[in-house]
Order: C-alpha cells, then sequence, then structure tokens
C-alpha cells in the first residue's frame, strides 16, 4: 500500500526479525561514542565524534557510508548530508562503508540495511546533526586555543575561522583538542536558504575508483589463502541433494574440496575456473521435490483461480463497488498479467566468508547487513557481534541482495573447509536462483457514468506474497500490503473502490524487486485508467487531471511531464505519446513515453521519455536524474524484454541471450524535470521505474489500438 | 608449461591450465580484478580487455591465445585515471553501480582508437556488445563524444611546451603501447 503502511510493516518484520535472535531492536536517532566510535579510536583517529565522522591530524575528513551504495548514489548523497554541516572541504572528503554495529540502525527499519529507497529520507536530519554536533566540537576547541567565544568563530572548508583577527586553524589542527570536547546534545542545523551543498549538482565521489578497476565488489576480494567455489544447486525449484559423488570433480585440476552445504554441493578450488569445472564434473542424483511438474501454464491457471475466488483480503473499500457497478451507464472489465523477473544485477551473487572459533568474517556485496549478522550466527553459534560485516560495493542491488543465501552459502563452506572461502554464482545460478519479483493477475471491473467519469472501481489481485517470508507477522487477515502497493493507492478520486487481494502461493519463491509491487500494479492500475478514458472518448492526460484534482503532487508531476512532452502537439509520422503516473516511496512521477510500432514487424521502439520527478527537497540534482534513467531503463527492460518461465520446475531462462537487457541500440531519449519542493526529502532510487510500463504500453495502444494486458510486450501481438 | 604474454606493458608469465579463459587468469591467478565477471558467454561486456589493441571478451579467450601478444586491462589504461576517456566518465558522472564499467571503458577505449570522432551510430554499433543493468547508456555516449572531444583539442594543440603531454595522450587513445602503471601483477600466487 502507500509507503507510509509499509514503513510500519518493515519497521515490525525488524523487530520481530531481532527479537528472535539478538536483541538488536532500536533504531537509535544520534548515536555518540559507542562501538563504532571505540573502532575509529583504536585506528588512533584523534576526532571521531560520532558513528559517521573521523578527522586526522593530516586534515583527512573519513566520513562513515552507513548505506549499500549498489549505484543509487549513497556515498555522495550522504556525504553531502553531512559535509553540509560539517563545513568540511568536499575535496578531502574520503568514505569507508560502516560495519555491521547497532548505531547504524537503519532509523527506517530499525535494523542496518539499505531498502525500500530510504537512505535519504531515514539520514536527512540524523547525519545533518551529525555533521553540526562535528564542526561545534571543532569550534570549541578553536575557540578556547585562541580565548575567544566560540561566538566569534565560524568553519569553512575544514577551517575553524575567528572573524574578528581572521586567524584561521585547520581541522586537522584541531582535531585532538576537539576530540576532548563534550559532545553537544543539541545543535542547531542550516535553514535550507543556507545550504551549499545540498541541493546542488555535486559529481558522485566514487567516480573515480569505478573508472580504473580500483571499486571493490564482492567478487573482488582477496583475502590470504583464500578458495574460490561454487555451488550445484537442485535445477529444480525447491529440491534437495539426494546423494552425489565427488571423486570426477576431486580429479579437475585445482579442486580442493567438495561438501554438501544447505543449499546443494559446495567445489571448492584455487580458482573459480577450476571450481566451475569441477561442478560440471561432480555427479549428483536430486530429490526434486514437489516442483517437479510444475510449469508457467499451471501457474498462470493457480493466479487466474485466486483472481476469480471472492472473499480476498480488502485491501482498500470505499463507498459501494456493487451498488456503483450496477448504476454505471457502461462497465468495462479487463485482466492484466505480470510475470515473475530475475533481478539480473550485473554482478552476480557472490560472497567470500572466513568462519573461526571464535569469529567469523564475510565480505560482501550486501543490502542487508544487520540480518547478514544474525544469520551467520544462527550458523556458527557464534553470537552476532562476533560476526564482523565488510561491506563492499555492490554490483547492483535491486533488493537481490537484501536476501540471504549467498551469505549462508559463504559462511557453511567455509566452515567446512576452515578457510576464507569466496562464492561466486554464474550468470546461470544467479538467474535460475533467485527470489523473483512475483508473477500477478490483475482483475479489474469499472463502471462509467453518462459522461464517461468512473463511478467505480473493482480491483482483484492474486500473487504470491514477498511479506509471507519475509516477514509472516506482517500478513494480517491474508494481506501482503506489498502485493497491493501501486493498486491500493489509487489516487483518483472514484466514489466507489474496492481493492481486494487473494494471496497465491505458486511454489517459486518471490523478493523485493526494484519499486516491488508498484512495478507490476503501476502496469495494471495506469492501463486500465487508460482503457476508461479511451472508453468514455477523453484524452488520456485531461481524464486523469480531472481526476487528481485532489491529489496534487500526483497533478503536479503529471502536467510538468505533460507540458515538457508537449502533450497534444503533432509528432512526426508514426510516433505516437503514452503517459502514466505513480507515487511510491514517498516520491510522485509521471512519464510521457513516445513509442513507434513497425507495421510489419509489431517491434516497439520507444523513442524519447520525459519524466517528471518530485520527491520533496533536492539533495542531489545530478544524482536525481541519473536515478530516473535507470529507473526507466530498468521498467523498460522489462516491459519489452523481461520474463522468467518455469517448466519442470526449472527457470527456463540462464544468461543474457534468453533473458535479455536492454542495450545501448534501444535506448531512449531520456529527459528528467523535477518539481521544485521545500517537503522533506523521499526516494529516488525506485519511484523512476513503475511509470514506465504503462506509459509505454498506452503509447502503443495510441500507436495500434491494441491493448497491451500481459508483460512483456509481444511484437507478435502487434501485427 | 607457463604461458608467457605482455600485460599491462609488462612481461607476464603464468602456468596454468592453457583452456583457463584469461578473464580467470586475471582475476583470480593474478589478482587484477578490474576486469570483471558478467555472464561467461561473451554477451555483456562487462569482461572487455585488448589483445593487441583489440577489444576482446575474455570470458571465453583461453589463456594460451595471449601467448606472446599484448594483453591491457583497465588497470593499465593509465597511472592515476587519467586516461581522456576516463576523465570523461568522470566529468559526465558515468558510473552508477560501476560493475560494467570496466568494460565500457575498454570498449569506449578501442572504438576511439580506430574512430577518434565517432558518431552516435558508431558509439551505438560498437558498445552495443556491453550491458549496463543501470542504465547508464546516454551518458556514456555523452562521455564518449566528449573523450573524443578532448582527443582533437588535445591532438590540434601546437605549443612546445605541451607536446610530450600530447604525445602520451594520443599513445593512451590508440594504445600503441600502453603507458603502464597501475597495480602491476604479483605473478601466480
Amino acid at each position: 500500500m502507500s509507503s507510509a503502511t509499509m514503513k510500519v510493516d518493515r519497521r515490525e518484520f525488524l523487530k520481530g526479525a531481532a527479537a528472535g535472535a539478538t536483541g538488536l531492536v532500536i533504531a537509535i536517532y544520534l548515536p555518540n561514542r559507542t562501538e563504532a566510535h571505540a573502532a575509529a579510536a583504536s585506528e588512533a583517529v584523534p576526532f571521531a565524534p560520532n558513528a559517521w565522522i573521523r578527522i586526522g591530524t593530516d586534515d583527512t575528513v573519513t566520513l562513515v557510508i552507513d548505506k549499500s551504495e549498489m549505484g543509487q548514489g549513497v556515498v555522495t548523497s550522504l556525504s553531502m548530508l553531512l559535509a553540509e554541516e560539517l563545513e568540511c572541504d568536499w575535496k578531502k572528503i574520503r568514505t569507508v562503508f560502516a560495519p555491521a554495529a547497532k548505531e547504524y540502525a537503519n532509523p527506517v527499519f530499525g535494523m542496518q540495511g539499505t531498502g525500500g529507497s530510504t537512505s535519504v529520507r531515514g539520514m536527512w536530519t540524523p547525519l545533518r546533526k551529525a555533521g553540526a554536533q562535528a564542526r561545534e566540537m571543532l569550534i570549541a576547541a578553536a575557540a578556547e586555543k585562541w580565548g575567544a567565544d566560540k561566538a566569534v568563530c565560524r568553519a569553512e572548508n575544514s577551517q575553524v575561522i575567528h572573524t574578528q583577527t581572521k586567524e584561521r586553524l585547520s581541522f586537522g589542527s584541531l582535531a585532538e583538542a576537539a576530540g576532548k570536547q563534550p559532545v553537544p546534545s543539541d545543535v542547531k542545523l542550516k535553514e535550507p536558504k543556507q545550504f551549499r551543498i545540498l541541493g546542488k549538482e555535486m559529481k558522485r565521489l566514487d567516480s573515480a575508483d569505478k573508472t580504473c578497476g580500483r571499486a571493490e565488489f564482492g567478487i573482488d576480494v582477496r583475502q590470504p589463502g583464500m578458495l574460490h567455489a561454487v555451488v550445484a544447486r537442485c535445477p529444480v525449484i525447491g529440491g534437495r541433494v539426494a546423494s552425489f559423488s565427488a571423486d570426477k570433480a576431486k580429479a579437475v585440476r585445482g579442486v580442493k574440496h567438495v561438501v554438501q552445504i544447505s543449499s546443494g554441493v559446495a567445489v571448492v578450488a584455487d580458482n573459480t575456473w577450476s571450481a566451475m569445472k569441477g561442478r560440471d564434473a561432480l555427479e549428483v542424483k536430486w530429490e526434486e521435490g514437489p516442483n517437479a511438474s510444475l510449469t508457467s501454464t499451471a501457474i498462470g491457471k493457480m493466479l487466474e483461480e485466486g483472481a476469480s475466488k471472492p472473499g480476498g483480503a480488502v485491501a482498500r473499500q470505499e463507498g459501494d463497488v456493487r451498488a456503483g457497478l450496477a448504476s454505471a451507464a457502461k462497465k468495462i472489465e479487463a485482466v492484466y498479467q505480470a510475470p515473475f523477473l530475475a533481478h539480473a544485477t550485473m554482478e552476480p551473487m557472490n560472497c567470500a566468508a572466513h568462519v573461526r572459533a571464535s569469529e567469523c568474517d564475510i565480505w560482501a556485496p550486501t543490502q542487508f547487513q544487520g540480518v547478514n549478522q544474525m544469520t551467520a550466527a544462527r550458523i556458527t553459534g557464534l553470537k552476532p557481534e562476533q560476526v564482523n560485516i565488510h561491506t563492499t560495493y555492490l554490483g547492483g542491488g535491486f533488493g537481490r541482495r537484501a536476501e540471504q543465501d549467498f551469505v549462508i552459502e559463504a559462511v557453511e563452506v567455509s566452515q567446512a573447509v576452515g578457510v576464507p572461502v569466496q562464492v561466486t554464482w554464474s550468470r546461470e545460478d544467479d538467474i535460475q536462483h533467485d527470489f523473483y519479483r512475483p508473477a500477478s493477475y490483475s482483475r479489474f471491473e469499472a463502471g462509467l457514468d453518462a459522461e464517461g467519469w468512473p463511478v467505480a472501481w473493482s480491483n482483484r489481485i492474486a500473487c504470491p506474497s514477498i511479506m509471507s517470508r519475509f516477514f509472516p507477522g506482517s500478513v494480517k487477515n491474508g494481506l501482503d500490503e506489498s502485493s497491493v502497493e501501486g493498486a491500493a493507492d489509487l489516487p483518483y478520486a472514484i466514489p466507489n473502490i474496492l481493492v481486494d487481494y487473494q494471496l497465491t502461493e505458486t511454489g517459486i519463491p518471490v523478493g523485493f524487486w526494484r519499486s516491488v509491487g508498484h512495478s507490476q500494479n503501476a502496469f495494471f492500475s495506469e492501463c486500465f485508467v487508460d482503457e476508461l478514458a479511451a472508453a468514455s472518448g477523453k484524452d488520456p492526460y485531461e481524464f486523469r487531471r480531472r481526476l487528481l484534482q485532489k491529489a496534487p503532487r500526483h497533478l503536479g508531476v503529471l502536467e510538468l511531464a505533460a507540458t515538457k512532452a508537449g502533450w497534444g502537439e503533432a509528432l512526426p509520422p508514426g510516433r505516437h505519446r503514452g503517459i502514466a503516473v505513480m507515487s511510491s516511496f514517498g516520491s510522485y512521477v509521471a512519464e510521457v513515453a513516445e513509442v513507434s510500432v513497425d507495421k510489419k514487424s509489431g517491434e516497439v521502439r520507444v523513442e524519447r521519455v520525459v519524466c517528471a520527478v518530485d520527491c520533496g527537497r533536492t539533495v542531489n540534482p545530478l544524482t536525481i536524474e541519473a536515478q530516473m534513467q535507470s529507473g526507466v531503463v530498468f521498467g523498460l527492460t522489462a516491459a519489452l524484454k523481461g520474463a522468467i518461465t518455469i517448466n519442470k520446475g526449472r527457470v527456463e531462462q540462464g544468461n543474457f541471450d534468453d533473458y535479455q537487457m536492454l542495450r545501448v541500440t534501444e535506448m531512449p531519449k531520456i529527459e528528467v524535470h523535477i518539481v521544485p519542493s521545500d517537503q522533506p526529502s523521499s526516494g529516488i532510487g525506485e519511484p523512476g521505474t513503475p511509470p514506465i510500463a504503462p506509459a509505454v504500453c498506452n503509447a502503443i495502444f495510441a500507436a495500434t489500438r491494441k491493448r497491451i494486458r500481459r508483460l512483456p510486450i509481444r511484437p507478435e501481438d502487434l501485427v | 608449461m607457463a604461458i608467457q604474454f605482455t600485460l599491462n606493458g609488462k612481461a607476464q608469465s603464468v602456468d596454468v591450465d592453457p583452456q583457463m579463459p584469461l578473464l580467470w587468469v586475471l582475476r583470480d591467478t593474478l589478482n587484477l580484478t578490474g576486469t570483471k565477471f558478467g555472464c561467461g558467454m561473451a554477451l555483456c561486456g562487462a569482461c572487455t580487455v585488448h589483445i593487441d589493441g583489440e577489444a576482446t571478451r575474455s570470458c571465453i579467450t583461453p589463456v594460451s591465445e595471449v601467448a606472446g601478444k599484448k594483453v591491457t586491462t583497465i588497470e593499465g589504461l593509465s597511472a592515476n585515471v587519467s586516461h581522456p576517456v576516463q576523465k570523461a566518465w568522470i566529468d559526465m558522472d558515468v558510473p552508477q553501480c560501476g560493475y560494467c564499467q570496466s568494460g565500457q571503458i575498454m570498449s569506449a577505449v578501442a572504438l576511439l582508437a580506430r574512430n577518434p570522432q565517432p558518431t552516435d551510430a558508431d558509439v551505438d554499433d560498437a558498445m552495443s556488445g556491453n550491458i549496463c543493468r543501470c542504465g547508464t547508456y546516454l551518458r556514456i555516449r555523452e562521455a564518449i563524444h566528449r573523450a573524443a572531444q578532448m582527443h582533437a583539442a588535445t591532438a590540434g594543440h601546437s605549443l612546445p611546451g605541451k607536446r610530450a603531454k600530447k604525445s602520451a595522450e594520443t599513445a593512451a587513445m590508440t594504445l600503441d603501447e600502453p603507458p603502464t602503471v597501475g597495480p602491476t601483477a604479483g605473478g601466480a600466487e
């Protein structure tokens, strides 16, 4: 449902999850000198006033980034939040990723992790306060040295300046004295009009490392004595090892060990390629389990039956939808479907671990350090605080790296062989053993009055539930709100609305996929709204405008996108427009897509996308533009190409030949326009994704009068 | 038997299975991890390196095939991220997650070496084998054009004092002899 509601659910989840194992419960608001400080102190950093800032006598400012950098730009944007108040020299900033520690709990989740487009939303106040706190201590140290009043001192560009004598002291020269100052509990933060960094176009801090091969991703971790492993997993989802023979695998040059773990059989070698060859030679008999005959056709039937059953969990009910439909001058019905999707991060799943008797180190491209720690503790019998999480850069995340499977494997293999082990997944492993974006089935019925305005909207959704696995406690009365987000929060003024949900498990594991439920529900809802506009003979933009009069932020982005796209103006021959709008993660995004459809082949080409975003107060316009472009490409890839299909319980796709990605040759021009706002900053990592599929499908309707009601878009449906 | 080749300007010898793909020799034997594993089937371009100046997918290239040849990886492009293509990438704020960018940059450098002023169509043609899941393609295109401009500006520069720099950058663009520095491979183990 709405992001606000989701927030509560995820927080509850983490409370539940944490209470079970460790007692790590709280979202610490503004941590002081605790474990991270102790860690900083042990590295002889003279000034470490809080969990995020360390200043050395050599003037280096080290900022601790406690969110995972998966491309969304947190290294830069969180540094901006700190630096705005700290008044440090931007060019002297270095960043390190935080260890797992309770002061780095995500204030939105209550546990350390990155997701739900929460990073800036959650850290807006804590990091500015942390920066201000450090600045005040540096100023106090300088004032003490000068025998001056703090009021005549100010900080600028990594120096404290005596505003009367014009004397200056560098942060480095003040670091030791600042470390002895009391930590102020109350600090005054700048007014937005005083911002010098926030809201400005700041270049990414990680670009240099990412253009010379120096950035360390999980797969790049190298430890002394480390071995490389791959795992043979049952090709049938949910199956397990019946028996295996390691002889042939062990005969492969470089193979050192073959061990059974919970997910399959690991082949451990002195390099990844030998491990892969060893796995090819391995003989395993599988117990295929309950999914052995499962097919996509059968799953489609399960979902269809789910959506046909009355009495689903009510996600939203307003007015009387039956009466509304009965009174309607015209009724429209439609069924929409979306497939399972893999995440296909460019960096395949991997993790390195070193388990010892009293400690465990994990090097991982992970979104969920807090749970990783508990997972490893459970496997090894260690305490969570004996598990050290070393977060690397993530070669894409998209929700996949919130899972534990890749961490479990590395911990189990290292525990079995006693040395550091890196488990690397092949691309096929990665695509065939994912937690997929749920396949979903959406049945609509709507009624229009005599003027063509909607009087009733009924929507039943059937799909598997992510939260039933991730946190069963959040699924109440059969309702997983992540399954209906983007559907139940329909923003249009319609007097009678019913959205209900049939939780329908299929045997295929599902997980968070960039923008989660919005990813499919935007396609369903925004295409069906377009159907209503067409049925009433109204322009789809004007139709939405009229129904969004009481939803100002939706309306704002809708109008901006339409204006910038030249809605209503003539297009080159063969080009057509479609529009869609969706709110997710606190932000509002509208997109206008211009497409052309080849009449002979049915090939769809997206030529231009105009995107308008309202994400509250702007932190970094360059990042917002990049994330909108990225979200559009992610959603467009899915709309044009994405489908995971199942046969005999096996995923039929395996690599980028049959699970294709958008390439540069198919890239539309994308323009991003930001709505100025003084509302609190909201998410940008995900909200660009939901509107693109419906915007494109609505444009295809404008081009062909054919409705796309199942994804991906199939050229054969358009000829 | 050891296989010998030139890696980022230095002689390199490895004693591994000759069928082992160059990618894994670089990453696991030599610990040069800038070259990335993405698909293992030459479908995504993350593993792109130069072999005698040609952009090549190292994930399907048996190491035996590079015997006696010159291999350049992302680490060998410049000493301090100073190659015009790297500078353009930073100027245009291209990377997001960054995982594919080594391969993107190696493809772009090879393109500019044979076509110093590519059109958008030339760029698309040369870069279509490199997948970016973050969708940085628009900025990649702009960065390639910017690198081409930098190259043209440098090549057209006639001040004598700048000559040394010019020839170094030209060499880097053409990759006749990569100006190697970067982390050098430590040999097997």
